[in-house]
């Protein structure tokens, strides 16, 4: 490939090896080069991908051992289909007043602005419930949320109580349905004994 | 310039680690986590946008001893040290275990041609719990990555979720990319 030229023609006017210059072709050379920094560039891959660790609580032997939720201290968030949002403080309880359900997004001033409002309690315990027709980016999403409010205590729940339902009916129309839902749901975590009511 | 070429190409290939050829694409979400995610002594459980569920371990002994008695508590034949060779290899599957010795028997174009269908997950036949199961005996270290896509629905999730709580794994990561935190 390297072709070596000699200066100075092919007459015999040679005067000495200093004067001969040898030049060395690099284009192929860089060509291949270029082709390899190419190749490794587009082959590279740099971000390692990050993750998000997860504890779920332990469920309990007996689930009377766990003290009751206050329902001043409870916020439930329920993911909705169409990256929806819906909250509401409090309990639903047979005979109490019915909390006020919001329906919202995981935009900066959707929930993220309630959950820091709320975020002032420090007994605030947040049950995270996915309806069937959430997408999985919905639930990275919430749990991000809660990481960037800095809520310490919150759980994802698969039940919804009963009354629960009909007041997530009544609100919003949407059958509820809950994730992951046709699994036994003995040993879900009821992290949270106001709602350990088994769902059917 | 060529000087530098040749320092781009060395940098390049010496920083270049070939990332396994993935059997399904998974786009995950982004979060804020700054957690890398660890290298080793890890199990992988990919879920897809069509719900499928495929399971992926890391460290080659491990994975021999897992499919080993996984073909044992499934009443397969005892496969071969060829299909065996080909397990450990595979960055991830979604092959239940009847198929699984035929999908092993193919050489590595015949297994990208057959469709995998997911690893069940049905509460009568929940093989993803088994090969957890099996996974953790084989090294008891190892940790469960759970990697979904953005459109992987929530009950695909929660039931694997719930199949890893079953078998007492309580902590477990989700893999995400990388999302800047908003200003506070």
């Amino acid at each position: 490939m390297a072709e070596i030229q000699e200066k100075g023609g092919g007459g015999g006017k040679k005067k000495g090896p200093k004067k001969q210059s040898t030049k060395i072709d690099m284009t192929p050379m860089v060509d291949l080069a270029f082709l390899l920094l190419t190749f490794f560039m587009l082959t590279t891959t740099f971000a390692k991908p990050n993750v998000m660790q997860i504890s779920m609580p332990v469920p309990p032997e007996k689930e009377e051992e766990q003290p009751p939720l206050k329902a001043s201290n409870a916020l439930t968030v329920i993911l909705g289909p169409n990256d929806k949002v819906f909250y509401y403080d409090g309990l639903v309880r047979e005979g109490e007043a019915v909390p006020e359900l919001v329906t919202t997004d995981y935009s900066a001033n959707g929930i993220r602005k309630h959950l820091k409002e709320r975020n002032t309690n420090p007994k605030l315990f947040v049950m995270i419930k996915p309806l069937q027709e959430a997408r999985y980016k919905n639930v990275v999403d919430i749990l991000d949320e809660m990481t960037i409010t800095g809520t310490g205590a919150y759980a994802l729940i698969k039940d919804f109580t009963p009354d629960e339902k009909k007041f997530i009916k009544e609100k919003t129309g949407i059958d509820v349905v809950p994730a992951g839902a046709n699994v036994g749901s003995a040993a879900t975590a009821p992290a949270a004994p106001a709602t350990a009511a088994p769902a059917q | 310039m060529v000087d530098l070429a040749f320092l781009l190409v060395t940098f390049f290939m010496l920083t270049t680690k070939f990332s396994p050829e993935e059997v399904v694409v998974v786009d995950t979400p982004s979060s804020i986590s700054e957690l890398k995610k660890p290298e080793s002594d890890l199990v992988t459980i990919s879920i897809s946008k069509d719900k499928r569920i495929f399971f992926g371990i890391e460290g080659q002994q491990a994975a021999r001893q897992a499919l080993v008695e996984m073909g044992k508590k499934h009443r397969q034949p005892a496969f071969t040290e060829q299909q065996i060779r080909a397990f450990v290899l595979l960055p991830s599957f979604g092959m239940p275990m009847n198929r699984m010795g035929q999908f092993l028997a193919e050489d590595s174009e015949g297994r990208k041609a057959l469709a995998q269908p997911g690893i069940p997950i049905d509460s009568l036949d929940n093989q993803l719990g088994d090969w957890i199961l099996n996974a953790r005996l084989a090294n008891p270290n190892v940790k469960a990555a759970i990697k979904g896509d953005n459109d992987a629905d929530a009950s695909t999730v929660q039931r694997v979720i719930q199949t890893l709580q079953d078998k007492k794994v309580n902590r477990f990561y989700l893999v995400t990319d990388m999302e800047n935190k908003p200003a506070a």
